[in-house]
């Protein structure tokens, strides 16, 4: 047995986590900062987290993941990491030469105190940072909030650094995504073109962590959401966040400072959500929806009615984050599945109030956590406690797939023994179908697997 | 396609790619980079300016002490409960992400597969984190009983005046069980290398020489700087088993701390990876009288020249003989393989940029398919790991190497072993090197690039200077590289193969080399129509 410690015996804990369902702020940071094009994200603490992050990232998508270090040692720890931090901005525009160099703190930088906003400003005055180049700093604090909560707070830096109030209004809608994939950013762009609705999407990491092979390195791929685009965004008619968690931040930012009013949705997963995030589209844009996306819908439909019988009923265990999993919860109890077990390490009332209100009454016995000590070790417990028919979560949840002989789809962050994660998209129509094909797959290899010769069957 | 250099006339003088390379930094930052570069000349004594600061800005590959401390010394073991003190990203990047495999018998304990963590939170931040770190100590004997547990203090501890070692002290006698704290915040050094030392003095101070026991075998030895990347130490394993030696320990691949409790007990204590564990091979010597050697298992001579080595020195001629067997009849298979990959691999160029030890040792790997080593460097190693142990007494000990304690080692009366002494001095007369590290440069070719903690702009410069054909480091620079066109064997991670010591380990990485060395793949990254002139007008789709 791979988690051989592991038992059903559940014993509470306190002060000790067990096998996170979260990572730290940074990283969302960096995640967030590579979708903004000729952007180089920068950290601010000692080089280990930069190096864990960009290798983290890397695993993930299996692409370049640049990103610059303050290298703090223990002189700086002491003396405060001003000095390194103007060093490295010098130094980043002479060899590196970006646009943007945005800037993380962590546990490290924001334990001793230091000032992001204050260094940054002291490196535009002593001339650190050229003419028309730019730095956003974002205070990301390691021991508070989740990975969620750094991107949330990178992407909220950009739009408070960049975008502008004028007095033309443009005809175009913001879109803030939530954490996902460089695919989803892409199926993002591509159903607001059906829609027919101008839009700038913030961040967007298609074709920056899914880039060509050419032969050729490309320091600043050509994705991103770009400078000009940010300005734009307070001067646009509304604003779609989409993930509450990752993006109200932004969203209040943008409204506090431009005025752009904003509406919030659920990422835009299964059938539900992203129907609601369609009728969002059509109402502020006045437009209709296209055939082609009712097709698309249709489709989706089709094949859970389908495929009805094997979902019905199926308990499921999830873990990930809340943006994710608010609306793959309601994925899956609209197709009659049950999602027993949810967990989240990243903290935060959202998970609590829409998982409450969704399972309370149509599936009372699921039990669900977020924030301290709701890790996967939990997730694990419970199943022990009574089994479950399929398991969706970030690669960490293989081991427990396998220890208990469980069908498992991965999905979340990280995904790194697997392809495919940043190449199709979850979101959307055609997103739900994938989620369906993949969980259909699961469960099918592994009754085809393990099912008596007997009742091995040709067609499903 | 990529011209390649000729190289019939040995290596190109890399001069003029070293000012390129420097005309890009600011100069300050030029005249430091430029003492880490060496063009190289086997036949003087150069310097290499190594262990230093990386400077700020920099896209480094280094990581942190912690990194070095709990990820690579610490990680492999599997009895022990690795209990980090800090935010939760710490312990959660380095959750089985090095890979270290192990094997674990009926019933044994194995908590390589776990992560743990203190999670400290802001107010743990605030009023301190000691309480917490009680509590979290105490929930993990609660709910595993473990046989140890290791607390690894991230850089907040420090910093808030967390004292893991005086909590380690109070849990080891409220609970009765061994536990352990390493102050190896990440801003500790200059890179992981502190985090071994301080992984060093941790587990000599704590776990090595708890238990006694009688002798196992006739020949008792350690292996010292392994860490079973891809099932590395299991093939050793299977090697020393075979010739009759008694491995006690290994530091710290597929290891336990109850190994480790006895490794004093070894009457030869053989050195891997010299960076990452000379500091216990030394502090052993000193304490109990072992003596060690410097070996490589990787590539199939050094294998062979590894294995005679620790044979020679217990002179004994059915161990001799055995090991000449063993040699005699892996060779065969390993000529058999190196002959048939020979065409695909032959005259083609690599360089690497790894670890303390790896883009050492692997130069040898290469040798034996005739590739040739154009550049290399390590990431966290000193300047005797390039230029020999003869240069550690000219070090100048900076404040940053300073700030890592060196255990003061006293002989202990009961267990210091006289009979090993006097065997040294025997064998020194008869020529027989211990303590042996005679570094990187010596074996390089002349006029090959060294360079010390290279990062991402030298990495595309000298791509671009030399083309090489395969290149290899770590998961951050795989894709950077591979984009070039260049096919990145990770050395870290092994790319999730290996295992590449030992004699099977030389086949499966000729084996792997012709693979990345002979596939057709990259002359497909042009599209066909990129070389083909261009179609002007359309007659047909358009709107």
């Amino acid at each position: 047995m791979l988690l051989r410690h592991t038992t059903d015996k559940i014993i509470e804990r306190k002060a000790l986590t067990v096998n996170p369902a979260k990572t730290c702020q940074p990283v969302g940071a960096m995640y967030a900062a590579l979708g903004v094009h000729g952007c180089l994200p920068h950290s601010h603490g000692s080089q280990g987290c930069c190096s864990y992050h960009r290798s983290a990232l890397t695993r993930h998508y299996k692409e370049p993941v640049m990103a610059a270090t303050s290298s703090f040692t223990e002189g700086s720890s002491v003396f405060g990491g001003q000095a390194n931090l103007l060093q490295g901005l010098d130094n980043i525009y002479k060899i590196y030469e970006p646009d943007i160099v945005a800037v993380h703190s962590t546990c490290l930088s924001e334990t001793i105190g230091d000032d992001l906003g204050q260094i940054a400003a002291k490196a535009r005055t002593d001339g650190q940072v050229p003419e028309g180049k730019h730095v956003v700093v974002a205070s990301t604090p390691s021991y508070v909030g989740s990975h969620v909560t750094g991107y949330a707070n990178m992407v909220e830096a950009f739009v408070k650094y960049f975008a502008n109030k004028t007095d033309r209004l443009i005809k175009q809608v913001n879109v803030i995504s939530g954490w996902v994939e460089p695919a989803d950013m892409r199926e993002l762009k591509r159903i607001m073109g059906l829609m027919k609705i101008k839009s700038v999407l913030l961040p967007d990491t298609s074709d920056v962590l899914d880039t060509p092979m050419t032969g050729k390195f490309e320091m600043y791929p050509k994705g991103g959401t770009t400078i000009p685009e940010m300005v734009s965004m307070g001067d646009s008619l509304h604003t779609i966040a989409l993930g509450e968690e990752c993006t109200t931040l932004a969203a209040k930012a943008l409204d506090n400072k431009c005025k752009v009013a904003y509406t919030s949705e659920d990422l835009p997963i299964g059938l539900k959500a992203t129907d609601r995030f369609i009728n969002t589209l059509s109402k502020i844009g006045g437009v209709s929806v296209p055939d082609s996306i009712t097709d698309e819908r249709g489709r989706l439909v089709d094949t859970i009615t389908d495929m009805h019988q094997y979902f019905y009923g199926k308990r499921v265990a999830l873990f990930g984050d809340p943006d994710q999993l608010i609306p793959l919860t309601e994925f899956l109890l609209d197709m009659d599945m049950k999602p027993v077990y949810i967990v989240s390490g990243t903290p935060g009332k959202v998970f609590e109030k829409k998982m409450s209100a969704m399972l309370a009454e149509r599936l009372p016995e699921a039990k669900f956590k977020n924030g301290p000590n709701a890790d996967m070790f939990l997730l694990h417990q419970w199943i022990k406690q009574e089994g479950v028919d399929l398991i969706i979560g970030n690669t960490y949840g293989k081991y427990i797939a396998r220890d208990e002989k469980i069908p498992f789809v991965r999905y979340g962050f990280p995904i790194i023994d697997r392809v495919g994660h940043s190449y199709f998209t979850s979101l959307g129509y055609v997103g739900g179908l994938r989620l369906v094909e993949k969980m259909l797959s699961a469960m099918m290899d592994h009754q085809d697997a393990t099912c008596s010769e007997v009742k091995f069957e040709l067609v499903m | 396609m990529v011209k390649k250099k000729d190289l019939s006339k040995g290596l190109p003088d890399p001069s003029a790619l070293m000012d390129e390379i420097m005309a890009k930094y600011p100069t300050k930052i030029a005249k430091k980079r430029m003492k880490s570069f060496v063009a190289n000349d086997p036949s003087e004594d150069q310097e290499i300016q190594a262990n230093v600061r990386t400077i700020p800005g920099i896209i480094t590959q280094r990581g942190c002490t912690y990194a070095g401390c709990k990820g690579v010394v610490l990680g492999p073991t599997r009895d022990i409960i690795n209990l980090v003190h800090g935010p939760i990203g710490c312990s959660f990047y380095a959750w089985l992400t090095r890979r270290n495999q192990t094997e674990v018998p009926d019933g044994g304990d194995n908590y390589i597969t776990y992560c743990f963590s203190t999670d400290m939170q802001d107010e743990n931040i605030v009023f301190g984190g000691e309480a917490k770190l009680k509590d979290a100590v105490r929930e993990a004997y609660e709910i595993f009983k473990p046989k140890a547990i290791g607390i690894f203090s991230t850089c907040p501890v420090g910093l808030i005046g967390d004292d893991v070692h005086a909590v380690s002290r109070e849990m080891k006698a409220e609970l009765g069980i061994n536990i352990f704290g390493f102050s190896c915040e990440g801003y500790r050094g200059v890179s992981q290398s502190a985090g071994h030392h301080i992984a060093n003095n941790g587990v000599f101070k704590n776990v090595v020489g708890n238990v006694d026991r009688p002798r196992a075998g006739k020949f008792q030895v350690n292996l010292l700087g392994e860490y079973n990347i891809g099932g590395d130490a299991f093939e050793l394993e299977r090697l020393f088993e075979e010739a009759g030696m008694t491995l006690l320990s290994t530091f710290s691949g597929n290891s336990t701390i109850e190994a480790m409790e006895y490794s004093h007990t070894a009457d030869l204590n053989m050195v891997m990876c010299h960076r990452s564990i000379n500091y216990i091979a030394e502090m052993m010597e000193e304490k109990y009288g072992i003596p060690w050697i410097k070996v490589s298992f990787i590539g199939a001579e050094g294998t062979a020249k590894s294995l005679r080595k620790a044979a020679e020195f217990f002179e004994d001629a059915t161990l001799t003989a055995k090991v000449e067997e063993i040699i005699a009849r892996e060779m065969k298979k390993v000529e058999a393989v190196r002959t048939k990959v020979l065409p695909k691999t032959e005259g083609k160029l690599a360089m690497m940029f790894v670890g303390g030890s790896r883009a050492h040792h692997y130069q040898d790997l290469f040798k034996e398919l005739n590739v040739t080593t154009v550049s290399a460097g390590y990431e966290f190693a000193h300047r005797d790991d390039y230029e020999g142990r003869k240069v550690i007494p000219d070090i100048k000990i900076d404040a940053d190497t300073r700030n890592i304690e060196d255990l003061v080692v006293e002989k202990d009366d009961k267990l210091f072993r006289e009979d090993l002494v006097a065997k040294k001095a025997a064998m020194l007369n008869k020529g027989y090197a211990f303590s042996d590290y005679e570094g990187m440069m010596p074996e390089m070719s002349k006029n090959s690039l060294v360079i010390d903690d290279v990062n991402h702009w030298e990495t595309e410069k000298i791509i671009e200077f030399y083309k090489p054909d395969v290149f290899c480091a770590g998961i951050k620079e795989k894709y950077v590289v591979q984009k070039h066109g260049v096919p990145l064997k990770q050395l870290h991670s092994y790319d999730y193969g290996g295992p590449y010591a030992g004699f099977e380990g030389a086949i499966n990485f000729y084996v792997e080399m012709e693979r990345m060395l002979g596939t057709n793949i990259w002359k497909m990254v042009d599209a066909p129509w990129k070389s083909e002139p261009e179609i002007v007008g359309s007659f047909a789709f358009n709107d």
